[in-house]
């Protein structure tokens, strides 16, 4: 491999866990010799000028300069009178595409084999609008917001990936029998956008049709496409087929170029700093981020590596089904790493 | 037989016992392979002696078979029986102006606000979680299905949803009472309280309130994409769940899945006064009309809830015992099951486990 230019990627650890899976993704990634120099940050909310939350100048100043982030659990405190930090960095970068690639883990073993499917989300606007009003006590209504741009710039995201990384087919996902303006509008775009994209196949499918036969065979998902709620809740299913939300990798598309994975399982305080955490889902997630670059050779060494060792089954982490430490998991990857190179 | 008390909803209501003993009740055979499911309930019945007696509505927005008077005739019937069986009306994809379709009227006009859903693993057919036994409580009267959306500026579609205390009252209670009558453990309230703060949040606060007043009965709740990634992982960890209106839906099918698919799975609606018995994961389809391979399993079960519900305690034995046993047999399936054989073939070995029922 040809000594590649050095990448600068903002790397925020997060909460509970994410320091230590983050240390671990760090030497995996120094063993693999990828071309990566992180940049730490942190993002606790601040109040801003005006009165507004916003993340520190900082990390926003180096998120734009890079445009790549890694991001490990973030706590949302329940009072803290501002928003959760994931919606603020959706926000800030404009997030507008979550992207879930759930493939079987070889050696993780799960009920569901064979599982090799995308879920892309919509994750600015939709049924989490935030839009909340009592009308009279005891009488809430939430608004669920769906706009033509947001659908066509969501289906042209999908169709994109599905072309550039060699899929199929593209199914939308919705309700629009029931809700049958909103729906129906983001339905039209994906149908609009399917024109340009001939070459992939597209298709449209109720959520509960989906849902009823993904838990029959997965195997006949491809790409799915969808407004936000529906996929919160497909992209979970989807994560519990292969395993739950500890091997699960996550990428988040914004406007501008910027990219954030992440990985989507929570902090984890009961075992923080504990040298017990899994950082296959984060780990998972860098892949992700290195593919996105056009790193693809470092990737698939690193995804070897990682699923190798699972498959093995000797150096496993307790969620895993093993009572290795995460230290000692990180350390097996690193060594299937270098006696590959 | 009437029993009345403070919180019984409509379990004890049965319709009163005519003059000849037959029970009249109201059936919509619905679009897809309703009218083959309901055939088959309809030769079940006769050759198992059955004293129901069907009067049938022909009610479809697709076939161009709906009309207000076709509803008021279903609704007028509806509210004379008090019990019916329903197959799925179809809501044509165009949207013609009217928000609401008329499987969502028939629910509201009958205020049909709860349905259960049963997940039984079936006896014989194994899938990849065999033995389980879920209840599904869906709030079907508001939530997300108002059918309130407008355009509020060119591009921009509002939809709303919409929670009140008082439906979620009334549908906490149902599961509450629904747990205790059947002797269920636990009640899960599912939600996504922690993004929609005010509507979810509302229900659930209606949920844990009326918790309080059954003591012997867990409550737990858990967020919807939890659940979701729970139930297809460890799904035994649940008993009875409750949520309003769109997580039902998703979660029905979800747990039908687990259990064989919508051929297998029977549901119920019920209100104060009236019972609808349909099946669990409500889909017309339509690719199989006409092809005699739709499996008439779950709208079968159905059936069978609904004679007991009509306090046909034998009857009602006499039709699941032969379904679940044509099942476990194993030897005539229909294709969702894996199986190659056809409804007739499935309805016909019902009947003739129908007739050779052990002498009880």
């Amino acid at each position: 491999m040809s000594p590649a230019v050095m990448q600068t990627v903002t790397l925020i650890p997060g909460d509970g866990i994410g320091p230590e899976i983050s240390s671990a993704v760090m030497k995996i990634f120094e063993a693999a010799k990828a071309p990566i120099r992180w940049e730490e940050r942190n993002v606790t909310a601040i109040k801003g000028p005006g009165g507004r939350w916003m993340i520190p100048p900082d990390a926003k100043e180096s998120m734009d300069r890079s445009k790549i982030g890694l991001k490990g659990p973030l706590k949302t405190p329940i009072a803290a009178g501002h928003p959760s930090m994931n919606l603020l960095l959706r926000k800030t970068f404009d997030l507008y595409a979550n992207v879930r690639p759930c493939v079987s883990i070889e050696g993780y073993k799960t009920p569901y084999t064979d599982v090799n499917l995308v879920t892309i989300r919509e994750n600015t606007e939709g049924e989490y609008s935030g839009i909340e009003h009592v009308i009279v006590d005891g009488v809430v209504q939430s608004i669920k917001l769906i706009t033509e741009d947001a659908s066509r710039r969501i289906a042209e995201y999908a169709f994109e990936y599905a072309r550039n990384n060699q899929r199929t087919s593209v199914t939308a996902v919705h309700k629009a029998n029931i809700m049958r303006m909103s729906d129906g509008l983001f339905l039209r775009k994906c149908r609009e956008v399917a024109e340009n994209y001939k070459d992939i196949k597209f298709t449209e499918m109720y959520l509960d049709t989906v849902c009823l036969n993904m838990v029959q065979d997965p195997t006949q998902f491809d790409v799915l496409v969808m407004p936000n709620l529906y996929g919160d809740i497909l992209s979970d299913l989807c994560a519990g087929l292969i395993g739950g939300l500890g091997v699960t990798p996550s990428g988040n598309i914004g406007a501008n170029g910027v990219a954030i994975f992440e990985s989507v399982h929570g902090t984890a305080p009961d075992i923080a700093g504990l040298d017990m955490a899994n950082p296959t889902a984060l780990l998972l997630s860098a892949v992700m981020m290195l593919r996105h670059m056009g790193l693809h050779d470092y990737g698939n060494k690193i995804q070897t590596a990682c699923f190798d060792t699972i498959r093995d089954k000797k150096v496993l982490t307790k969620d895993l089904g093993g009572n290795s430490k995460c230290s000692e998991f990180t350390a097996e990857i690193c060594r299937r790493i270098q006696d590959m190179a | 037989m009437i029993i009345q008390g403070p919180h019984e909803t409509c379990f004890h209501l049965s319709p009163p016992a005519r003059a000849d003993a037959t029970f009249r009740v109201t059936m919509v055979p619905g679009d897809g392979v309703g009218p083959e499911l309901m055939t088959a309930v309809k030769e079940v019945f006769k050759a198992g002696d059955v004293p129901v007696e069907f009067e049938e509505f022909h009610l479809s927005e697709v076939q161009n078979m709906a009309s207000e008077e076709k509803l008021d005739q279903v609704l007028t019937s509806m509210k004379t029986n008090k019990v019916a069986m329903k197959g799925k009306i179809h809501t044509p994809m165009e949207f013609k102006g009217e928000l609401a379709s008329y499987e969502m009227r028939l629910r509201r006009k009958l205020d049909l606000f709860a349905n259960v859903v049963h997940v039984n693993s079936l006896p014989g057919y194994s899938t990849r979680h065999n033995n389980l036994d879920l209840v599904i409580i869906r709030e079907q009267t508001e939530g997300e299905y108002s059918s309130l959306e407008h355009e509020s500026v060119t591009g921009v579609i509002e939809c709303l949803k919409i929670i009140t205390r008082e439906k979620s009252r009334r549908i906490a209670k149902f599961a509450f009472d629904y747990a205790t009558k059947k002797g269920r453990n636990k009640v899960t309230a599912v939600h996504k309280a922690n993004i929609m703060k005010l509507a979810d949040g509302l229900f659930l606060q209606s949920c844990a309130e009326i918790a309080q007043l059954y003591p012997k009965i867990q409550y737990e709740n858990i967020i919807i994409d939890n659940c979701c990634m729970q139930l297809v992982q460890n799904p035994y960890q649940f008993d009875v769940l409750v949520m309003p209106n769109l997580y039902g839906n998703i979660i029905d099918n979800l747990a039908a899945g687990l259990v064989g698919g919508a051929g297998v799975v029977p549901g119920e609606s019920y209100s104060a006064e009236y019972a609808v018995f349909e099946t669990g994961a409500r889909h017309p389809f339509a690719q199989a009309v006409g092809r005699n391979i739709a499996n008439p399993t779950a709208m079968l079960l159905s059936a069978s809830n609904m004679l007991r519900h009509l306090n046909l305690e034998y009857h009602s034995n006499m039709v699941s015992d032969a379904v679940k046993r044509v099942i476990k047999q194993g030897k005539v399936r229909t294709r969702d099951l894996g199986g190659y054989s056809t409804t007739s073939d499935f309805v016909r070995a019902v009947v003739e486990n129908l007739r050779h029922r052990p002498a009880n």
